[in-house]
């Protein structure tokens, strides 16, 4: 099973959700990895706090011009829809942070002139917290594109019965790499005016991907109508509620987990796997049903 | 060109989400001396959400490319799904009388390389313009603000970010306002640099708790490495104000000035609800803690502007 846990809006309590999660899963006696895929501002491992098990680089290829075999033809240069080469008189340029690692320009070069290098970008650490397997991707300082880091995080995920996946903010591209092959996305919100509008955005891309999800309401208190409201309406089911609690907030301060610092908190994580786990094999059931 | 060298523009980013960059933009949009708003969060934009916008312009934002396979012409031999490193193209498409099914483009994972199109021997394939999303200019009370809405799902959100900056540029080059402020998107990849680079100073809004740290570093890293130098603001400082202290110290050993704090203040999310900055407001901790927030900026950077004058 592939939970993804995402948001639009930053800062909703996506980390806190997943990694109390994992946790509890684990303590129900399921295998659980979590996978960090907030390769921008990854920060489980802060409050999973594993022990470091292995650590991977991550790079992307870019090409390298051989100046001996290069004919200042400008093929690559015209092919490239990223602006990355530029060819001049004398030399050819290639501006390996404009490069999507393509392959485009090696495979148009009529003199076999470019190769391909990889270019570091990130890190995939592995590690154990307990009974909890954990991967996390870090994007390096300075590098824009996240998405080939969260793949290498999600391929480096060993084989589990539950995969916590931890998504970046937002709904655009990373957001869309993490989610895309899951089972089923828990969209963490806040009763607030921007959480529900970033709600909203992050549910319209569920739906363009076909994805089931179900939303889990952090710092619920004192009630969140316009949040519920809007949920009813779009028969979007609310799978947990997270009281607003300063002792949550303090125990988050600290780096501590809800189901560590505060145990009478633990039956809504067992709560929430009950009902993530009636949601996914109810949706199974239903599309089972729509193929026979 | 004087005017365009004494251009200020500050961006207010975070590393970590939710720590309350929105909040600081629009009350320093209300605070500040005719300044161009724009919001380069373009995938879950909110400044508009307190700033109650009348738009004036509304255009359409076409990010990029896409291929696009045309199912008749295409004979499935697996070429383009081969050749494509972003793992675009799936047997998944409508069959043609010829093979029972086509090879079809997942346009979310496409990066509109053209790569496909260049390989493959029918002719199949296409690249087409993406209609990604779009773009406005509005008047507040405070000043034009440009902001965008990319569509869900969609990439290219640098590129949109980058025009959203463009039109600020315009708008202050023709208004003659000379401070843009610029509510960021969080993280710190491709919209995060396009917000960042060839800004005057960034405003890194952080929050005293384990992530907010680890964030923070990597923030100032990332402002480093595009050389604009950073002032940082610890939010909710209150929530833990030794962590507080060691990051602001922290900070400052990294070549970044402290340019205030701010404590925890229900009156925020309050502000929010209604819809309007904070300050508008006028009452609480958190009110008066970035009107001192903004005294200090202005005093920083007037030293700045004067020097172009």
């Amino acid at each position: 099973m592939r939970i993804a846990v995402a948001s639009g809006k930053g800062g909703t309590g996506k980390t806190t959700v997943a990694a109390n999660l994992a946790v509890t899963l684990a303590r129900h006696g399921q295998t659980v990895a979590y996978v960090d895929c907030d390769v921008e501002a990854p920060n489980g491992h802060l409050f999973l706090k594993p022990i470091p098990v292995g650590e991977v680089g991550v790079s992307r290829l870019v090409p390298r011009v051989n100046p001996g075999q290069c004919l200042r033809c400008g093929a690559c240069a015209r092919f490239c829809r990223f602006n990355a080469i530029v060819c001049l008189t004398d030399r050819t340029l290639v501006y390996d942070e404009l490069c999507h690692s393509c392959g485009g320009c090696v495979r148009v070069c009529p003199s076999e002139a470019l190769t391909e290098v990889p270019h570091p970008m990130g890190v995939v650490k592995t590690g154990v917290a307990g009974a909890v397997r954990c991967v996390s991707g870090t994007l390096d300082v300075g590098e824009s594109t996240s998405p080939p880091v969260i793949r290498a995080a999600k391929q480096a995920a060993p084989p589990a019965s539950w995969v916590i996946l931890d998504a970046p903010p937002g709904t655009a591209c990373p957001m869309v790499e993490t989610v895309r092959d899951c089972d089923y996305v828990l969209l963490v919100t806040e009763p607030t005016p921007f959480g529900l509008h970033d709600l909203r955005l992050a549910a319209e891309v569920m739906r363009t991907l076909h994805l089931n999800f179900g939303v889990v309401v952090n710092r619920a208190d004192p009630g969140a109508p316009e949040t519920r409201a809007w949920c009813e309406q779009g028969r979007v089911p609310i799978l947990a509620e997270i009281p607003d609690s300063a002792a949550i907030a303090r125990a988050y301060a600290q780096g501590r987990l809800i189901v560590e610092a505060l145990p009478g908190l633990e039956p809504l994580f067992d709560q929430l796997i009950a009902r993530l786990g009636a949601e996914v094999h109810r949706e199974i059931r239903e599309e089972g049903g729509v193929l026979a | 060109m004087p005017e365009a060298a004494a251009l200020f523009e500050l961006v207010v980013l975070s590393g970590k989400g939710g720590t309350g960059k929105t909040c600081v933009t629009a009350s320093l949009a209300a605070l500040a001396h005719e300044p161009v708003l724009a919001d380069c969060d373009v995938d879950a934009s909110n400044l508009p959400l307190v700033l109650n916008p009348q738009p004036q312009r509304r255009e359409s934002f076409t990010g990029g490319l896409r291929a696009h396979i045309q199912s008749d012409r295409c004979s499935a031999c697996g070429k383009c799904q081969e050749v494509c490193r972003f793992a675009a193209i799936a047997l998944d498409g409508p069959g043609n009388g010829c093979v029972p099914r086509t090879y079809r483009v997942d346009t979310a994972a496409c990066e509109g390389c053209g790569v496909c199109e260049y390989c493959c021997a029918g002719h199949a394939i296409d690249l087409r313009p993406a209609d990604s999303g779009e773009w406005f200019v509005s008047d507040t009370r405070y000043g034009p603000l440009v902001h965008a809405g990319l569509h869900p799902g969609e990439g290219n959100s640098g590129k949109l970010v980058m025009l959203v900056r463009e039109q600020a540029r315009q708008i202050a080059a023709a208004t003659g306002r000379r401070l843009i402020l610029m509510d960021g998107p969080p993280g710190i990849g491709c919209p995060v640099i396009a917000s960042l680079t060839g800004a005057t100073r960034m405003l890194v809004i952080t929050e005293p708790t384990p992530s907010g740290e680890h964030d923070l570093e990597r923030m100032l890293a990332l402002g480093r490495h595009f050389g604009v130098p950073a002032w940082v603001c610890v939010n909710k400082h209150d929530l833990n104000p030794a962590m507080a202290t060691h990051m602001e110290r922290h900070a400052v050993e990294r070549g970044a000035t402290v340019v205030g704090r701010i404590p925890y203040d229900p009156e925020v999310t309050a502000a929010q609800r209604q819809g309007r900055p904070l300050v508008e407001m006028n009452r609480g901790p958190a009110a008066t803690a970035i009107a001192g927030l903004w005294q200090r900026i202005r005093a920083e950077g007037s030293v700045l502007i004067n020097v172009n004058d």
